[in-house]
């Protein structure tokens, strides 16, 4: 990270020199085209910038040191399960064989013999989703893992379409994501929010009363984004198919229980998941991600076109004709690459691994919520699963201290802050996910890092509330942006 | 354990610290609701997952002399495209919710949106979105926000990949999807203008249109206009080096996929959507969008911006379901444009045409192809009618290692012997020639075969 001292950020645009190339221009080897309209053709060429090759990579060398992964340190960012992304993954998706392959091939007479070993793929990937999950079946084509909600809502329609049922509401639970209850309403249900109860839980109760004809369905995350496991999740996924409603769990916080338990054993029907989470994709600084969907027996015949079968020869086929399916939600299989980035992950933990992760994950997060549990008020004191929320004490808010400042101060200690202000029920909340790849030595600074800051607060307030100052800006003012909003340099 | 930092003896150490044993980390999950042993393989290290994945690489056909295009392309990509957008500091970061550790991420998302408006004549744009496909639907649902009417006209020169999509899309909601047909090639006119009423809130078209046909809009952005409707155009970005933008036609909305901007083929996926638009309906436009500020010392700084558009705070009211971009893919894409620059792109894009225009003379001078359409304003892509089905010669061209194009047979209705052939500045003279030769032979045979 770059000190206060540097220049002010300069556009690549800005950097333009009149002129100035990185590539150089390939001669034609077969003439101009005779098949231009010249009215049809644009009067100069749009303004790119006009740079050196050196001028590009040290443009972007440069933004990439203003920038903090997980290969940078510490990311203890709740609910997105920012874990280690292992490089092997990158090398194989960019082998030629798999990276060159034109989607269209299979689509070409007996062209699905021409991508074996991409089908291949695909097919054991949906195969080991399903032993980790409890499905009887995956689709790989969500291109994210909002995706793979508004997919499984589609999937959720389908079923009540077919049914005969007329079905209007979606219930999620207060606590949820804020893309639950957006992909409901996009797939044209009405969202009916169920209370927590005091222990951080949904209220079962609330949920009895607010159970009818009109229910489609429940999405749950469990645990939750509070990181607590929902011991009667069976209750509520017995109590929706009461009325013929379907379960919907979504997979963000899989990786506190991948291994151990699996939401079909807790009576859900569908499932989504987060490959970029749980299963090791890299986040890409917001995609892309992939977020398949599993669903039980009776939900196959909806999953969307294609799928993947094996035929009686054992070769591997794309299945076009589903008459119940929901359609095509993407253009053709999925993120591929990232399925395939998830594949290898998955063949390197295999069961014993997987059985590590859960474990690890679980424990990071308890011991670091001991550690903080004196110091930081803790939203719920029993035990967690994957990440906890905490928010700042009485007598930190008293120096006027908030979940930002103490965020602000982290980045200072060299850390990424957690997820701040979400879930949203409780006050000043900072979400904490430390994940299984980090080891007891970093839970260990980050903790005296935490206690430091708490120290100060009730000390020196000022040296947070003027936090970060090793960064190359500090507390860039969103009001303005909003207010005098320039999001394009023309 | 793979990718596991802690010794057994921190675990013991933690857990003692904790006050919890092994088993109790899980106590609260009921016993009955606990997976049994799962059926999974062991694990593999590294070199034994790289030794099985290169050896499922080898059972694909990657390296086929393709001329399969369809919205999908296979273009050169500059070695510092990879080398820079898989630094770790992008790679393996997140949404940048913390901006003093993402000015990287937030800065690049700025640069591509600006590219963006840039390339397609629009003033606003997003900061991408997961395809070409969705973006189109994303585009869509803005026009029905912004003109409040459910009624769409998309014709049938628009991608039949995407108009299958939003057909699936569509299938729970309210909205009115009227598609054109049997046209000669180009948007007919007066068949769009038919369909276009008082309900009709957006209009799609695609430039250049799926079988490689270009096409100035401006007249059905007037039409449109007239009667209180959007007008929708999906784009293909290389196309945009050579060819007017849809912004100068009248456009309220370009959407398109931006594969062609040095990400690679990858069988599907990851891609790029993009969407852009007016400054006006900035606020109807769906997805994350990377606004300038400046920080408490008045330095240039980067932030997202008009957050309340979307999920996490309007939730069931947001503009869409969308949490994230394609960032990394953004990413690449802006380090492409910046890499071609204002001339390597119109230099890349003249080199797919002129391809396409030998490519187009070469095989229409083969005796019994024909071309489909009337229309000769084609950028890097066309039809050709074969005298027999063209997905039979199109299986068989597959020996001789070519992939030679796309049989239209399986989205339009009396296609039959169409085929759609795509060029790239990465097919040779050479290619091109034998791919002629290749098919001469294949018809001859077949001819002769049939006349035994």
């Amino acid at each position: 990270m770059s000190g206060g001292g540097m220049n002010e950020a300069k556009l690549i645009f800005e950097k333009s020199v009149e002129g100035r190339r990185a590539t150089q221009k390939t001669p034609s080897d077969v003439g101009h085209s005779v098949n231009l309209n010249p009215d049809y053709l644009r009067e100069a060429p749009p303004e790119l910038p006009e740079l050196s090759e050196l001028d590009v990579v040290r443009h972007f060398t440069e933004l990439s040191t203003r920038n903090f992964g997980v290969d940078t340190g510490f990311y203890p960012l709740g609910s997105c399960t920012m874990k280690y992304n292992p490089k092997v993954t990158e090398r194989i998706a960019a082998l030629p064989d798999f990276a060159g392959l034109h989607p269209l091939l299979p689509q070409l007479r007996l062209g699905g013999m021409l991508t074996q070993g991409a089908l291949e793929v695909i097919w054991r990937t949906d195969l080991l989703l399903r032993e980790l999950t409890g499905m009887a079946g995956f689709t790989m084509q969500p291109l994210a893992g909002a995706h793979g909600e508004l997919t499984g809502i589609m999937i959720m329609a389908a079923y009540h379409r077919d049914r005969g049922n007329s079905k209007t509401t979606v219930l999620v639970p207060d606590s949820a994501h804020g893309t639950n209850p957006a992909s409901a309403a996009i797939a044209g249900y009405d969202v009916v929010s169920v209370p927590s109860d005091e222990n951080g839980l949904m209220d079962l109760d609330a949920l009895r009363e607010q159970v009818d004809d009109r229910t489609a369905g429940v999405m749950l995350t469990s645990p939750n984004t509070l990181g607590l496991f929902n011991p009667r999740v069976k209750e509520i996924c017995d109590l929706i198919h009461s009325v013929d409603g379907i379960a919907y769990y979504d997979g963000a916080n899989m990786n506190a229980i991948v291994g151990r338990a699996r939401p079909g054993d807790f009576g859900f029907d569908i499932v989504h998941l987060n490959l970029h989470k749980t299963f090791a994709t890299p986040h890409g600084g917001g995609g892309p991600g992939s977020g398949p969907v599993g669903v039980v027996e009776g939900l196959l015949p909806f999953l969307p076109v294609s799928l993947v079968v094996k035929r009686e020869d054992g070769t591997l086929a794309l299945e076009y004709d589903r008459p119940k399916s929901i359609g095509y939600i993407a253009p053709f299989y999925g993120n591929f690459g990232i399925v395939l980035r998830a594949y290898v992950y998955l063949l390197m933990l295999g069961r014993d691994g997987f059985l590590g992760v859960s474990e690890n994950a679980v424990l990071n997060a308890n011991y670091l919520r001991t550690k903080l549990k004196d110091v930081y008020r803790q939203a719920y004191d029993r035990l967690c699963k994957h990440e906890f929320v905490i928010s700042p004490s009485k007598a930190m808010e008293e120096k006027g201290i908030r979940a930002v400042d103490i965020a602000k101060a982290l980045i200072d200690r060299g850390f990424h802050p957690p997820t701040v202000y979400f879930p949203t029920i409780v006050r000043e909340s900072m979400m904490i996910e430390p994940v299984e790849t980090e080891s007891k030595e970093t839970l260990d600074d980050f903790a005296e890092a935490m206690l430091e800051i708490a120290r100060l607060a009730k000390e020196q307030p000022e040296v947070l509330t003027g936090a970060p100052r090793s960064t190359s800006v500090r507390r860039p003012d969103e009001t303005k942006a909003a207010k005098e909003l320039n999001i394009a340099s023309l | 354990m793979p990718f596991i930092a802690n010794t057994d003896e921190q675990r013991r150490e933690m857990l003692e610290q904790t006050g919890l044993s092994a088993e109790d980390l899980f106590a609260d999950i009921p016993p009955e609701l606990r997976a049994e042993s799962l059926d999974l393989p062991i694990g593999m290290n590294e070199q034994q997952v790289s030794g099985h994945l290169e050896k499922l690489a080898e059972k694909n056909h990657a390296r086929l002399v393709s001329f399969l295009g369809g919205g999908f392309y296979d273009h050169f990509i500059p070695a510092a495209v990879p080398a820079l957008a898989s630094r770790g500091e992008f790679a393996t970061a997140y949404t940048p919710y913390q901006p003093e550790l993402a000015q990287g991420t937030l800065q690049a998302m700025y640069e591509f949106q600006s590219a963006v408006c840039r390339l397609t004549g629009m003033e606003v744009s997003n900061a991408s979105l997961y395809d070409g496909g969705t973006a189109m639907y994303e585009a869509m649902m803005m026009a029905l926000r912004i003109t409040r009417r459910n009624r769409v006209v998309i014709d049938e020169t628009v991608n039949p990949i995407y108009r299958v999509m939003i057909e699936s899309y569509t299938r729970n909601l309210s909205i009115d999807l009227e598609q054109t047909c049997c046209g000669e090639g180009q948007v007919s006119r007066e068949r769009i203008f038919e369909l276009i009423d008082e309900n009709t809130g957006a209009v799609i078209l695609q430039n250049p249109n799926f079988f490689g046909i270009i096409d100035d809009f401006h007249d059905i952005a007037e039409y449109a206009h007239e009667r209180g409707a959007l007008l929708i155009v999906s784009v293909y970005p290389i196309s945009l080096g050579l060819h007017k933008p849809p912004g100068e036609m009248g456009a309220d909305i370009v959407c398109g996929e931006g594969q062609s901007l040095g990400l690679p083929l990858s069988f599907g996926g990851p891609y790029l959507g993009f969407i852009a638009g007016r400054k006006k309906h900035v606020r109807k436009m769906p997805g994350r969008i990377i606004g300038e500020t400046v920080d408490t010392d008045q330095r240039r700084s980067f932030v997202m911006t008009l957050q309340p558009r979307e999920q996490h705070i309007r939730r069931d009211k947001a503009t869409s379901n969308i949490c994230s971009n394609e960032s990394l893919c953004a990413l690449q894409a802006v380090i492409y444009l910046s890499l071609m620059g204002k001339q390597g792109l119109a230099e890349t894009a003249e080199l797919c045409a002129d391809k396409a225009s030998y490519a187009y003379s070469r095989l229409t001078s083969i005796p019994g192809v024909e071309p489909h359409f009337h229309a000769k304003w084609f950028f890097n892509e066309f039809v050709l009618d074969l005298p027999e089905p063209a997905a039979e010669v199109i299986g068989r061209l597959i020996e001789k290692g070519l992939a030679a194009g796309f049989p239209l047979s399986r989205y339009y209705r009396g296609m039959e012997n169409s085929i759609l052939i795509s060029l790239t500045e990465k097919r040779t003279k050479e290619e091109i020639g034998y791919l002629a030769e290749a098919l001469e032979g294949a018809l001859e045979g077949s001819q002769a075969g049939g006349s035994r």
